[in-house]
């Protein structure tokens, strides 16, 4: 465990029982993730990525092995609101305005009004949705209400956001700009980004460090250190070091039999 | 189910515990009257003097008293054992003497509910029906029949009840079978509209553009399409309805003058004074309404089985 | 002649919503409320016309104006009917109910245990002619509005229970999965998602309450009731041949009905505004 290690897992076990008879989700997984990592996890359906990122945040009890975030339980991290969460869809309350929305956690953790409103104006900033406090979820696109959600998750200073699958639900050119624009929030922030996908020019684009997952059971195959420059433009995803590192992830997801 | 089924018993037995309990003092006023007209020692001596003391005071100073409560022949609230005597009497005692079809007896007054919830039932799904396959095929009919239909459900039927009587007796139709049934009809359908309205029109517009491609008629897009899709919504109302029919063929039978079925047993009941007759019938409309929609699940889970909607 | 008279009423009616209902150059507002309100006024027309036209006798089917007459006449009757009815029986009895159901429904969504043991138990409720208690509730509260109020409380608390139990629990995983991630508390989470994600099915036991309410309240007027009321009104004015009043007195709880109704149906719109159903073109 390295000293700058913010969340730190170690032979993490992951086991339901099920009809069918046990499933492992997580088997023997050890991973150290650093302050201000952009971390993507990528792998097919069922190996796992999705239940580690909701065991970091507190959703899942593992059934082994140990896991650490800011040097606490993940209970504890958890009710000390170390993180903001994304979900695949946004899950924006319908009966609340934008503005209103972004205010929820805010109003759970007690803050003043006066603050509230300045970290709703900052935020909104920050994803590019000035102008749209006072309109309702339904008025948006899904692109819009994705970044909405995203403001939220960065409403209250969390150092960290744990982000599962964010674009899957979007088109791919709405995509690409929420890739692009979730870089430079990246680098504004400072912030410990882990990202799920099942993209492979999404992880290989968004990260420094690319987790390479595979199913039966949920198991980690790689791990590559991305050698891009922090600096992207999205026409680096047509480069051949760009391809290379895709070729990797590939050839990781084939090891792990993921394509079978 | 099984896991379902402790907690719901558990329920019904404090339920009935409670019921228990509750006899003693609802009826402890009254038990105190009446020891008191057969000479008994009561305290505080006259009525007058207890109707301000409290309930509790009173069960602590007459306590050897209690058990009178729980046997009286008014009381405020039976005794279950008294209930199921009553009901016992009433039906399953006289079916065994061959009476089970006499007047006085539960299961012909319960027959003859049943058989005017049945009709009344039957002309409310067809109106529901008729109704929700206008509306949803004519617009005419979609933008003057719902509303009214919804303002037909806040005019509380049972100020018409008496007025549907009187009308059709002076029509010449003596027997109370066709008001009954246009109260019950009334009052059952308005949910099968609404449910039938919402699933034909439940299809996805991918669905019907499909059978658009295929050139299908109307009648094969009905039959093929929406009516297979609305029968769960069917039964969900059909459910509603048929509770909804039996509470208006009792409400049918509660204006003065009826003489058979539960509502006139219960009315009956209350005009003589007789509170255990009331309760009795209560408890037979309450079965009757337990019976009718458990039936209706029971065919729902049987046709959505072989629709294949229902594992 | 009146047959023709009848007849032409009842094709202009029919042809003037057709037209309106299928043409796309009327404003859908007017259009939603026009259609309605004509065919109601075409049936008024067509019943005034039948009345005459076939000289029924008042005792049996009066006239839409000598209804309306007969209303004018005995508004002050008709009034104190309606308080004692509404106001004090079924308005009452809903608040009651409604308020125990609601705060019952909190109570029992806190354990999984009581949920499945009472749910189950509600809706068999729901579905029971609790009309019949009246005679018991006269038995146990006396003559007055106090008894109407009674089986009015029982009548309104089932449907609402089952709906506010049913609310509670209809909100998705995601959601209370992000609750968590903000550790948010009991309370908060009540108060912040699950209460207003609840809200339209609450509103749907309400509707059915206010329907439940009046019925209640009028039914069990005709088990005994001092001298006024609207239940009493209508059982004795049968038995009277005192039909005109009979009919004002329906007219009233049409009124009554439709206004609850309708109050009930606003508030839906200002507080589910957001819900898919209130949102349909």
């Amino acid at each position: 465990m390295s000293k700058d290690s913010v969340i730190s897992a170690q032979a993490l076990d992951l086991t339901f029982q099920t009809n069918d008879g046990p499933v492992h989700a997580l088997k023997n997984v050890s991973l150290d993730i650093d302050r201000g990592d952009f971390i993507s996890f990528i792998g097919p359906s069922g190996c796992g990525k999705t239940t580690f990122l909701r065991c970091i945040a507190g959703l899942e009890v593992s059934t082994g092995g140990h896991l650490t975030v800011n040097g606490q339980t993940t209970d504890e991290a958890r009710r000390s609101r170390s993180y903001g969460y994304v979900f695949q869809h946004a899950g924006l309350y319908p009966w609340r305005t934008i503005g209103g929305n972004i205010r929820l956690p805010l109003e759970i953790m007690k803050l003043s009004k006066s603050e509230q409103k300045d970290r709703v104006e900052h935020t909104l900033k920050l994803v590019d949705l000035e102008g749209f406090e006072n309109k309702f979820p339904w008025q948006l696109s899904g692109g819009m209400q994705q970044r909405a959600s995203i403001a939220r998750a960065l409403s209250f200073n969390a150092d960290i956001l744990l982000m599962d699958e964010p674009f899957g639900a979007l088109d791919e050119i709405v995509r690409d700009h929420l890739n692009e624009q979730l870089l430079q929030l990246w680098r504004q922030t400072n912030k410990t980004i882990v990202f799920v996908t099942h993209s492979i020019p999404e992880a290989v684009y968004l990260s420094t460090k690319i987790v390479v997952m595979s199913p039966r059971p949920g198991r980690i195959t790689d791990i590559i250190d991305n050698p891009l420059p922090v600096e992207r433009p999205l026409e680096i995803r047509d480069t051949s070091e760009f391809l290379e590192i895709a070729a990797r992830v590939r050839q990781g997801l084939r090891e792990g039999h993921s394509y079978d | 189910m099984i896991r379902n089924a402790f907690p719901i018993l558990i329920v019904l037995f404090s339920i009935f515990c409670i019921w228990i309990v509750a006899v003693a003092p609802m009826n402890f006023k009254i038990a105190l009257d009446q020891l008191e007209r057969q000479k008994e020692e009561v305290f505080p001596a006259t009525s007058p003097e207890r109707r301000n003391v409290s309930v509790v005071i009173l069960m602590f100073q007459n306590s050897k008293y209690i058990k009178a409560s729980y046997n009286l022949e008014r009381p405020r609230l039976p005794t279950p054992k008294q209930v199921a005597n009553e009901i016992w009497k009433t039906t399953g005692k006289m079916a065994i003497k061959g009476r089970a079809w006499s007047k006085r007896s539960l299961i012909y007054h319960g027959w003859v509910t049943l058989k005017s919830t049945f009709f009344g039932f039957a002309l409310g799904v067809s109106i529901g029906l008729l109704g929700a396959i206008s509306i949803v095929y004519f617009r005419v009919a979609d933008l003057s029949l719902m509303p009214w239909a919804i303002i037909s459900q806040t005019i509380p039927i049972v100020a018409l009840a008496p007025m549907i009587i009187v009308l059709s007796s002076q029509i010449g139709i003596d027997n109370r079978d066709v008001p009954k049934a246009i109260i019950s009809a009334y009052l059952c359908f308005f949910p099968v509209l609404v449910g039938m309205v919402k699933g034909l029109r439940s299809p996805e517009i991918s669905q019907i553009d499909l059978l658009k491609t295929y050139n299908a008629s109307g009648k094969d897009t009905f039959f093929k399409l929406r009516l297979p899709a609305s029968v769960p919504f069917l039964f969900t109302s059909l459910k509603v309805g048929i509770a909804a029919a039996l509470v208006g063929t009792i409400v049918g039978e509660l204006p003065t003058g009826a003489i058979n079925g539960l509502g006139a047993r219960i009315l009956i009941g209350d005009q003589f004074g007789t509170p255990l007759a009331i309760w009795a019938s209560l408890f037979i409309a309450a079965l009757l309404a337990g019976v009718l929609v458990t039936t209706i699940g029971i065919l729902q889970k049987i046709t959505l089985k072989q629709m294949g909607l229902e594992a | 002649m009146w047959v023709v008279i009848f007849i032409s009423v009842w094709l202009v009616g029919w042809g003037i919503n057709i037209v309106l209902a299928n043409s796309s150059k009327v404003a859908p507002h007017f259009r939603n409320i026009g259609v309605p309100l004509i065919f109601g006024i075409t049936i008024l027309i067509l019943w005034e016309i039948i009345v005459q036209g076939l000289s029924v006798s008042p005792v049996i089917l009066p006239a839409p104006s000598l209804v309306i007459s007969t209303f004018m006449a005995s508004v002050d009757v008709l009034w104190v009917d309606f308080v004692q009815t509404v106001v004090k029986g079924a308005i009452r009895g809903f608040l009651i109910g409604a308020v125990a159901a609601f705060f019952i429904a909190i109570i029992i969504d806190r354990s999984s245990f009581l949920t499945r043991g009472l749910l189950p138990i509600g809706n068999f409720f729901s579905a029971l002619p609790i009309v019949g208690v009246a005679p018991i509730m006269v038995n146990w509260f006396g003559f007055d509005w106090q008894s109407k109020a009674a089986v009015v409380v029982i009548m309104v608390f089932f449907p609402i229970l089952v709906n506010t139990v049913q609310g509670l629990k209809a909100t998705d995983t995601l959601q209370r999965d992000l609750m968590k991630t903000y550790a948010a508390s009991y309370y908060q989470n009540l108060f912040l998602l699950r209460l207003p994600a609840a809200m339209p099915f609450i509103f749907n036991g309400l509707k059915i309450a206010t329907t439940m309410a009046l019925i209640g309240a009028i039914v069990a007027e005709y088990f005994g009731s001092p001298t006024r009321g609207m239940g009493f009104r209508i059982s004795t004015g049968v038995g009277s041949l005192d039909i005109d009043l009979v009919w004002a007195e329906i007219f009233v709880a049409a009124i009554v009905g439709t206004l609850f109704f309708g109050l009930m149906t606003w508030g839906e719109r200002k507080i589910t505004f957001w819900h898919a159903s209130q949102r349909e073109k």
